[in-house]
Order: C-alpha cells, then sequence, then structure tokens
C-alpha cells in the first residue's frame, strides 16, 4: 500500500524543528550551520512530497535550486569561518560579539 | 512494503537529525548529518523523484558534507560545553516560538485538505518519475532560474576565495594582543612570522 502525503509532510516539520532547535541552542558555528543544512532538507522532502501529491514536477525542479543555494551558502560561510577563525581563534558565536553595539 | 520502508527511514531520519543536533563533537554530529541524508534521499526515491534523490546523494553527502567535514579538521573545533537553554527567558521565548511554529504548521496542514491517514495520492505517472520531463522543465520553462543559479554558484566561488585567503601581511593586520587578551583558554597564539 502507499504512504499518504501527510506523513510525509508531519516527518518534515518534524525535522525542520529539530533542525530549528539545533540553530537556536548550538553555539558552536559549524554546527549552526549543520542545523541549517537540516532545515533545507526538511523543506526539500515538503517539496517533493506535494510534487507527489499534485503530480507535477515543479517541486522537484525547486528543490534542485534549494540544493544550488544551499551548496553557495555553505561554501561562502564556511569560508567566513575560516576568516574569522584566524583572527579570534574561536567560532563559538557567542564570544563573536565584535558587531554587538 | 512502502509503508514498512517509510518508517525505518523516516525513523532513521529522526534519530540521525537527533544526534546532529545534540552530539558534542562536530565530526560526528556531520556523520550523522549524512545518515540523515542518505535516508531522506531514500524517501525521494519512495516519492518518485528518483533524481533528486541521486542528486542529493552526490551533491550533499558527497559535496557540501565533505566541505563541512575539511573544515572542522582544519580548524580543529573542540568540543563545545552544553547547549545553554538554561535562561529562563530564552527558554520561555523558545517555547513560544514552538508553539507559534506548530500552530502556523497545524493551519497550514488544515488547509491544504490533507488528513492524517487519509487516502493515498494517485499512482505515479511517467511523467512525473521520468528524467525527460524534468530536464524538459528545466531548460525550457526555468531555464532563467537555472543561469540566474550558476552565475549565482560563481559569485559564490569567488567570494569563498576572497574571504578564505590568507590575509596579506602589508592590508590585513591582525592585533595579536587583541587575540590573547580576549581568549587565553585556546592555546598558544603563534607570533606572526609563524602564523603568516
Amino acid at each position: 500500500m502507499s504512504v499518504p502525503i501527510s506523513w510525509y509532510l508531519l516527518l518534515s516539520a518534524v525535522l525542520f524543528g529539530i533542525g530549528a532547535i539545533g540553530a537556536l541552542t548550538r553555539r558552536n558555528g559549524i554546527s549552526i550551520f549543520l542545523s541549517i543544512e537540516l532545515m533545507l532538507n526538511a523543506g526539500n522532502l515538503t517539496l517533493i512530497a506535494y510534487a507527489r501529491q499534485w503530480n507535477d514536477h515543479t517541486g522537484q525542479l525547486i528543490v534542485f535550486f534549494v540544493m544550488a543555494v544551499a551548496a553557495a551558502e555553505a561554501a561562502v560561510g564556511l569560508a567566513l569561518f575560516i576568516a574569522v577563525f584566524r583572527q579570534r581563534r574561536t567560532i563559538d558565536v557567542n564570544r563573536l560579539n565584535l558587531l554587538q553595539g | 512494503m512502502e509503508t514498512v520502508i517509510f518508517f525505518l527511514f523516516a525513523a532513521l531520519a529522526i534519530g540521525s537529525a537527533i544526534v546532529v543536533v545534540t552530539h558534542r563533537s562536530p565530526i560526528y554530529a556531520t556523520l550523522s548529518l549524512v545518515l540523515t541524508l542518505f535516508s531522506m534521499a531514500v524517501l525521494f526515491v519512495l516519492l518518485g523523484a528518483p533524481f533528486v534523490g541521486v542528486l542529493q546523494i552526490l551533491v550533499y553527502a558527497g559535496a557540501i558534507v565533505v566541505l563541512f567535514l575539511f573544515v572542522i579538521m582544519l580548524l580543529n573545533v573542540q568540543k563545545e560545553e552544553d547547549a545553554h537553554v538554561d535562561r529562563g527567558v530564552q527558554l520561555w521565548i523558545a517555547i513560544l516560538g514552538a508553539v507559534v511554529f506548530l500552530g502556523m504548521f497545524w493551519l497550514a496542514f488544515w488547509r491544504t485538505g490533507l488528513r492524517i491517514g487519509g487516502p493515498a495520492p494517485a499512482p505515479l505517472t511517467e511523467d512525473l518519475v521520468s528524467l525527460k520531463g524534468l530536464a524538459t522543465a528545466l531548460f525550457t520553462d526555468y531555464l532563467l532560474p537555472f543561469e540566474i543559479v550558476g552565475l549565482l554558484l560563481l559569485v559564490a566561488v569567488i567570494g569563498a576565495t576572497v574571504a578564505a585567503r590568507r590575509p596579506d601581511s602589508e592590508t590585513v593586520r591582525p592585533d595579536d594582543d587583541y587575540v590573547t587578551a580576549e581568549d587565553p583558554s585556546t592555546g598558544p597564539v603563534l607570533p606572526r612570522e609563524a602564523r603568516s
């Protein structure tokens, strides 16, 4: 038998919630990035599930674009962390308060 | 059969996702993310998107996660202490945010007309699964976004190269006193000559 789409949506919401909790509570910059990737993937699962529901592959195309943006974000973000680590010797986001007013 | 596969890999995805956000060592968290991405690729295949599933493994597990591992090993990131959820205000704001998010999700879910345990979706069509339909749409209707994404990746590559470049000694001047005064616990700070 086939699985109803709503189960996929629930799974996606749970994964997004886990990623959001991680992004808000972790202090290590890399761990925050991992949580953001998790949230992006939960969004991708929703898009694919709706593409399946309406038999339309536009959702799958948007997933391509999301993946490309995620790759660009990861590359730039990790480069920024390397640059910050050179200057401050830490990527603990609680210690990176240079722009704090 | 499909139900069994769905529950197996859904449980695997949730379990490894919890490990991603709770494990203190970034290396284990990243490797656990690979497991999450693999199980989500299986779910993509189950949903009639085999090409996206393959792309998920190639791009995410193959490229992005390896990039993460490289950077973690390059920076020699230490294990962090416990996540600081013990502050009262932050905890209440987090609970409020979770409730608001769940309420929004439930509203959106309700309006779609889909229900828990509702009817199974229509059988897969050839057009949805085939690579041909996907590629045709990508290179006709979505050609401009496709080109823009290519440009975005180019800009990201250039930006990452510039940002991660070793600073020139005459243009950038990291003040060592500030670093040592700020954080003496992370080991000895090398003198300028030894670092560059």
